[in-house]
């Protein structure tokens, strides 16, 4: 039997690992592209602000992008480690955008991040310009292919099973690519990426214009970053993941569980704007009719189905999976068998149902109408979390449309720099872009659960067969060291910040460790 | 369906290849990254020599280490059990190499921002394990694939790895595969020494001329033995007749044990010989380059040293991935091992198509940022490690 405890703690580190990542990442995505803008400008204008504003806000990309890259590669290797039959199930569909990933997106960020830094003397300005923006659009590519991987897991459209080979395998590798559930998520995700990035440079301009400091680039930044801003949070909020929800079964009862909805309600459905959930009702709601429906489905008569009915269908998938499940035995005892494959070519969409039930036995076919009901419940997600997650998100999503739409209104009017009740809101609003992301991660991830890859495989049957003392130690790691990295990283930003731009050619007084250098070289560096 | 134009077999072969092509890649670009952060607390004393040493790597270190990256959704794509089977089966490994590649990109980014000597001196130790853990694992890891690694797979093909915590690290280290791991960091060092003697100057060109002179022949010793030790021990082969164009199951072949099977393809294949001798005279070429001072020589022999020795042991597992000494037949063949026919086709598409553009990006970069390292060149820019 699988190990639980294992599973459990595979899954923490995961979701650990996972989020700490999705600090940099967004931040990466939103940062780029900005200062892409910036030097934009420079070439465009000549003005050295701009070149400063660039190199100054790439000092703290770099600083962001370094522990990207070093949080990046424990995600990809994780599968392999932790989700070993995860790995094996999925891997001839999941594989190929990763690898694609660095073949298209990463080696391209990767490759020119360093001429960022190291070319600015040694390329004409042109050029630097094509290496800042070759970066950001590798940056943002890189999303693209890893969000059609993650967006196959949330609706694994384009594959089937094979029984030879026990695994699932593509059919239509176009399907994958334009799955409208990854296309939904990419545009969602790089968006919420830009608000970051926009919330980044507003709050530290904000922090130097209360103290009067760096006023030109400060003022300059937080132009670029209020219409940006704006722009990527209406971007965020009108094209919201949850466009891609209705796709799919798994979907529908994640979007049920993100409003507590139990029983199906009369098209169209009421939006909940509180709810105490319950194990399997709300204990108190309070309702707006209509606007759930016509969010969700964008029509006035479809019908959006509550969290007991996909139970109920749940149960029957699970039944019909049993009998998959059978047929496959069949055909691994005896491979030509061809009424079995007949068979199992036809319902094998149910067999992932049927593995919700190796929780409790390992002989499925011998399942009580007990379990088989405890299987179905568990295809409900947590709902509680889900449902204050999801409006912890959106109230924050609400809030980044208001917040850019004032800053850009007083910056076309030349009045932000003086409105210091707007500067402190800067200020103190810079960490919630990452709330809102961490909530939707989980909204997203979390809501995805019992399933790896929804309808298709359970995430506690896909878990390596590690022991408790594997997990203790890569835990442990991880945990001592992410918090050490975490610490250094702050520390090492506020300091940069408290630097401030320097106002000499070179970046940051005394970096490049001037007091170490002879005098003729350094006199060269000011030349 | 349309039918893809690329028959199952030819395409398991361009993957093999492809696999070597990019852990060949992975050794050359980021290897001599590897190289120089295992040399640099020995090679560069004042703080002056280290920041030549760490901002000789700084500017493309991160394009290298895609290399690795690469090649793990490489193998995950094209060889989905391979990756499942031995990402998990090494765990303990693996972690100690994501502990070594964490310190790495942070090492870099964080120790020039402060003057305090001992916070740069904890960096540098930093960096020295991110070279050194990585270059001498995946040795090991190499090693233990001759050697067979106790993993199977049940019905459902879920990968089984026999062993606690305890066994599953120091299990691994046996000692050919400790000779292996030798292997790989002396080539890697040797290799970091001979761009380090390309591109600085002064002293730390001289202490790295050493080092290299002396990695590059233990690497040629270790090397030598190393062929002598797989003629003395048992090889895997097919029992069964091979199938390549079968499905992709581990379970449907028997395999067997003999002694000095691992050289049964130079045998057969005489011209497969040419990877041993490149690999040696590789490394003696990098002997007369660190000798004679000339940094192009020595990266020249540096290089197909490498190449060499990673085609050797590719071509001497041939067919094998991941043998199996709990159950030899249940081991990982490139017949057995892949990803289905259409995404090793669609993945071939794709490589086809990126491979020569990063090539050339990669190297547009490298002229870009071409000439010796200096104290002076670093100051020059303000955004130097």
């Amino acid at each position: 039997m699988i190990d639980l405890t294992v599973v459990d703690l595979s899954r923490l580190q995961f979701a650990a690992t996972a989020m700490y990542h999705f600090l940099f990442v967004p931040l990466t995505l939103g940062l780029s592209l900005l200062m892409a803008i910036m030097e934009s400008v420079y070439v465009m204008t000549g003005r050295e602000i701009w070149r400063r504003m660039t190199l100054f806000w790439g000092t703290l990309f770099g600083v962001n992008f370094a522990m990207g890259v070093a949080t990046g590669i424990v995600m990809e290797f994780q599968f392999g480690m932790n989700w070993s039959y995860y790995s094996h199930y999925v891997g001839d569909i999941f594989g190929a955008p990763l690898a694609i990933e660095g073949l298209m997106a990463f080696f391209l960020e990767a490759t020119f991040i360093g001429l960022f830094f190291f070319g600015w003397d040694r390329l004409s300005k042109v050029a630097h310009l094509c290496v800042t923006w070759l970066t950001a659009l590798g940056a943002n590519f890189s999303a693209l292919w890893i969000l059609i991987a993650n967006g196959w897991m949330q609706n694994p459209v384009g594959a089937t099973f094979n029984p030879d080979t026990m695994r699932m395998e593509v059919t239509d590798f176009v399907a994958v690519l334009f799955n409208p559930v990854a296309q939904a998520k990419f545009v969602h995700t790089v968006s919420a990426g830009y608000v970051a990035g926009a919330m980044f440079v507003m709050a530290i301009s904000a922090y130097f214009l209360l103290r009067g400091l760096h006023q030109d680039l400060a003022k300059r930044s937080m132009a670029v970053a209020a219409s940006f801003g704006l722009a990527a949070s209406l971007s965020v909020v009108v094209l919201g993941d949850e466009s891609g929800y209705v796709a799919t079964e798994h979907q529908k009862m994640k979007i049920a569980a993100m409003e507590a909805m139990w029983e199906t309600e009369p098209a169209p459905a009421g939006l909940t704007v509180f709810a105490l959930p319950g194990a399997d009702g709300n204990r108190f709601e309070l309702k707006i009719p209509y606007v759930l429906g016509l969010i969700t489905t964008r029509s006035l008569n479809t019908e959006l189905p509550g969290i007991l009915p996909l139970v109920e269908h749940a149960e029957t998938r699970i039944r019909n999976g049993m009998a998959s499940a059978a047929d496959l035995e069949a055909i691994r005892k005896d491979p030509k068998d061809q009424a079995a494959r007949a068979r199992f070519a036809e319902n094998w969409r149910d067999l992932g149902y049927a593995l919700l039930l190796k929780r409790y036995r390992s002989d499925v076919a011998n399942a009580t109408p007990e379990e088989i009901r405890q299987a179905a419940f568990d295809t409900v997600p947590a709902v509680a979390p889900l449902f204050w997650s999801f409006r912890l998100m959106v109230a924050l999503g609400l809030y980044f449309i208001a917040f850019f739409a004032v800053a850009f209104w007083l910056s076309t009017r030349h009045r932000i720099d003086a409105n210091r009740a707007l500067l402190k809101i800067a200020l103190v609003s810079l960490p919630l872009p990452w709330v809102a992301i961490e909530a939707g991660w989980l909204v997203a991830e979390y809501g995805r659960q019992p399933w790896v890859v929804e309808g298709v495989l359970p995430t506690f049957y896909a878990a390596s067969g590690l022991t408790l003392g594997d997990l203790a130690i890569s835990l442990g790691f991880f945990l001592t060291l992410y918090t050490t990295l975490a610490v250094i990283m702050v520390v090492l930003m506020l300091k940069i910040i408290r630097r401030g731009p320097s106002t000499r050619n070179v970046l940051i007084d005394g970096f490049a460790g001037a007091s170490h250098v002879p005098a003729g070289a350094a006199a060269a560096a000011d030349r | 369906m349309h039918t893809i134009p690329l028959d199952y077999e030819t395409l398991r072969l361009i993957w093999w290849l492809l696999l070597g092509v990019l852990l060949i890649g992975f050794a050359l670009m980021d290897g001599y990254d590897l190289g120089v952060g295992a040399l640099l607390p020995f090679v560069a004393k004042t703080d002056d020599e280290r920041r030549v040493l760490i901002n000789l790597v700084g500017p493309t270190w991160e394009g290298n280490q895609v290399w690795l990256i690469l090649g793990g959704g490489a193998i995950f794509a094209a060889w989905p059990p391979l990756y499942a089977a031995s990402f998990s089966g090494f765990y303990l490994a693996m972690i100690a190499i994501l502990l070594a590649l964490i310190l790495r990109p942070v090492g870099f980014k964080f120790r020039g921002k402060a003057h305090d000597p001992r916070w740069r001196e904890a960096w540098d130790w930093a960096l020295f394990v991110g070279g050194f853990v990585p270059a001498l694992i995946f040795g090991v890891a190499v090693g233990n694939l001759f050697l067979g690694v106790p993993h199977g797979f049940d019905p459902t093909l879920r990968p089984i790895y026999e062993g606690g915590t305890f066994l599953k690290f120091f299990g691994l280290l046996r000692p050919f595969a400790l000779l292996a791991g030798l292997v790989s960091l002396t080539m890697l060092v040797a290799h970091g020494a001979a761009m380090i003697t390309l591109r600085c100057h002064g002293p730390v060109t001289e202490r790295a001329r050493l080092f290299g002179a002396a990695a590059a022949a233990a690497a040629l010793v270790l090397f030598a033995i190393g062929g002598g030790w797989i003629a003395l021990m048992d090889g895997y082969v097919y029992a069964s007749v091979v199938d390549p164009q079968g499905p992709s199951n581990p379970l449907g072949k028997t395999v067997s044990l003999e002694a000095g099977a691992w050289l049964g393809n130079f045998a057969a294949h005489p011209w497969m010989i040419a990877a041993p001798m490149a690999a040696a005279a590789g490394l003696l070429l990098a002997l007369l380059g660190f000798a004679a001072r000339r940094g192009w020589t020595a990266l020249a022999g540096t290089s197909l040293g490498v190449a060499g020795i990673i085609a050797t042991a590719g071509l001497a597992l041939f067919p094998f991935l991941l043998p199996s000494n709990l159950d030899p037949s249940q081991s990982l063949t490139v017949w057995d091992a892949s990803s289905s026919q259409l995404t090793l086709f669609v993945m071939l598409l794709a490589t086809a198509i990126f491979l020569p553009l990063i090539l050339a990006y990669t190297a547009w970069v490298f002229r870009v940022m071409r000439g010796t390292v200096t104290p002076a060149s670093i100051d020059r820019n303000p955004n130097a490690y």
